[in-house]
């Protein structure tokens, strides 16, 4: 289980996250929405420890996140970033095997290679595909190079960043399709970041509001559209007026 | 009054900032020190920072070496001839080149050519949250992206400086022998018995420092980038600039320290 307990974390003056409380049980789906600029991206790289919060406690398994073995945590963790984060200068099945090719999981060439493939073709690209590079993939391949490198490890927990930003409505379907599916099979726990409605209905177990750096509002999905909540309403709905301050 | 403190604030606030700064690169440089004796090793890396940095970089240090060479010859035979000195272009060919030219202009080439590419190549990763990536990934990216670099500036930069002197004395020798008419025997040895060891080792010791200078300048002003393409831009500029600034001023210390009476 993750749990964010009291979590701050401010940039200069602009203080972001305000006391964030949020557990996800382990093999659960969490997605958490909110405005552009909210801090959702911040929080989950709290967890990650690649931002370090101001105050508050992050503990994985009730383990604080800061203390220990490093990469024995991170080995724990997949990640889908929003733009890909694919690196330009290696082709697609290394991106995917990166993991496999290197430290503790470091495995034979030729094997990581196949891994890679095999991981690949789970995400719907073929072989003919993994000798190319990263920029000589569209937007959706890239989404679905980096899903397959996510997975690649076969971690227990898998965070994905914007998932479908950037997609098409049918590509955003199949991405969205893909990830209920392998975190379903893997039994992994997942944490994504949207703002694509379409996407919480299709990934989430459970929602979290992230609003004015704390959360707003968090429950099953099931109970998305009868919340009651004022702010998450205007949120779901896409309106502009309510609550939430809209920039005109 | 408010005059007076602003004037001192205009000073002072730059000159506090160059100091940070130093302080920031000198906390960088020691990090990435520390990362060399401690795995993981990425030796792949390694290879392809050592062709990088090394191997791509002759035909620039090559063209830049002869040209010098061959200008300086022609200008310490004009200058000379002010006071009947022409005979000794060999000789202050080869001390000019060894000693200050050759490592100067060989650093400055890396500096425009390798400084340039590494923070341009790490600030771009960093902002495509690819930096993010190789954390997630369990990949350290001092060990990954910035060991390799200031290795392979450390190896590679002194073997350009050593060719690039070759190179430099061989272009007075081309002028020297074809042009001003000197004999090609004589101003072989004249070049040999002048040079000395210590012109040698302070020519290769210099292209070790700015080697190092150059790359881990790339790699700070890359690792350390503001957002967006005006980002990437802005830390490839200071990234040079530093790395050029840096190497003259490292360049009249151990000059200092090598001749010093």
């Amino acid at each position: 289980m993750i749990e964010l307990a009291d979590v701050h974390k401010a940039f200069g003056s602009n203080r972001v996250l305000q006391g964030v409380n949020l557990s996800i049980p382990r093999g659960s789906s969490l997605v958490i929405i909110g405005g552009s600029g909210t801090g959702k991206s911040v929080a989950l790289k709290c967890i990650l420890g690649l931002i370090r919060p101001d105050s508050g406690l992050i503990t994985l398994d009730g383990k604080d996140v800061t203390e220990g073995d490093r990469d024995a945590f991170l080995a724990r963790f997949g990640m889908l970033f929003q733009g890909g984060a694919l690196f330009d200068s290696l082709p697609v099945w290394q991106n995917v095997a990166f993991r496999l090719m290197r430290g503790s999981l470091k495995r034979p060439k030729s094997e990581a290679r196949e891994i890679a493939i095999e991981k690949l073709r789970r995400v719907g690209l073929k072989r003919e595909q993994a000798d190319l590079f990263p920029a000589e993939l569209s937007g959706g391949m890239q989404k679905r190079v980096g899903l397959a490198r996510a997975i690649a490890a076969e971690p227990e927990i898998i965070f994905f960043d914007e998932p479908t930003s950037g997609l098409d409505p049918i590509m955003s379907g199949v991405i969205n399709d893909l990830i209920r599916e392998i975190v379903t099979e893997m039994g992994a726990t997942a944490m994504t970041i949207t703002h694509d409605m379409r996407s919480v209905r299709a990934i989430a177990d459970n929602v979290a509001m992230l609003h004015d750096g704390v959360i707003q509002w968090t429950g099953p999905v099931s109970q998305l559209d009868c919340s009651g909540d004022p702010y998450l309403d205007q949120f779901i709905h896409g309106r502009a007026e309510g609550p939430i301050e809209a920039v005109r | 009054m408010s005059w007076a403190a602003a004037f001192l604030a205009a000073i002072g606030r730059p000159v506090v900032g160059a100091l940070a700064l130093i302080g920031r690169l000198a906390l960088f440089a020691l990090d990435a020190l520390s990362h060399f004796a401690r795995p993981p090793f990425y030796f792949r890396e390694v290879l392809q920072s050592l062709m990088t940095v090394g191997y791509f970089s002759l035909p620039v240090v090559g063209l830049t070496a002869i040209f010098t060479g061959g200008a300086l010859a022609l200008q310490i035979y004009a200058g000379g001839a002010r006071f009947n000195a022409e005979a000794v272009v060999p000789q202050i060919v080869a001390i000019g080149m060894v000693r200050e030219l050759g490592p100067v202009l060989v650093g400055l080439m890396v500096a425009a050519r390798v400084t340039s590419s590494i923070a341009a190549e790490i600030a771009t990763m960093k902002v495509t949250e690819q930096i993010d990536a190789l954390v997630t990934l369990s990949t350290h990216p001092m060990k990954y992206l910035t060991v390799p670099r200031v290795l392979a500036g450390l190896i590679m930069v002194p073997l350009l400086v050593g060719i690039g002197d070759v190179i430099g004395v061989m272009g007075g020798y081309m002028v020297g022998t074809r042009t001003l008419g000197f004999n090609p025997g004589t101003y072989l040895k004249n070049t040999v018995d002048f040079i000395e060891t210590l012109d040698v080792v302070s020519s290769l010791v210099k292209g070790a420092a700015f080697g190092f200078i150059a790359t881990l300048l790339g790699c700070y002003f890359g690792m350390n980038t503001g957002r967006g393409a005006v980002g990437v831009g802005r830390a490839t500029k200071s990234a040079v600039e530093a790395a050029a600034v840096l190497i003259l001023a490292t360049n009249f210390v151990l000059t200092s320290l090598f001749f010093s009476i």
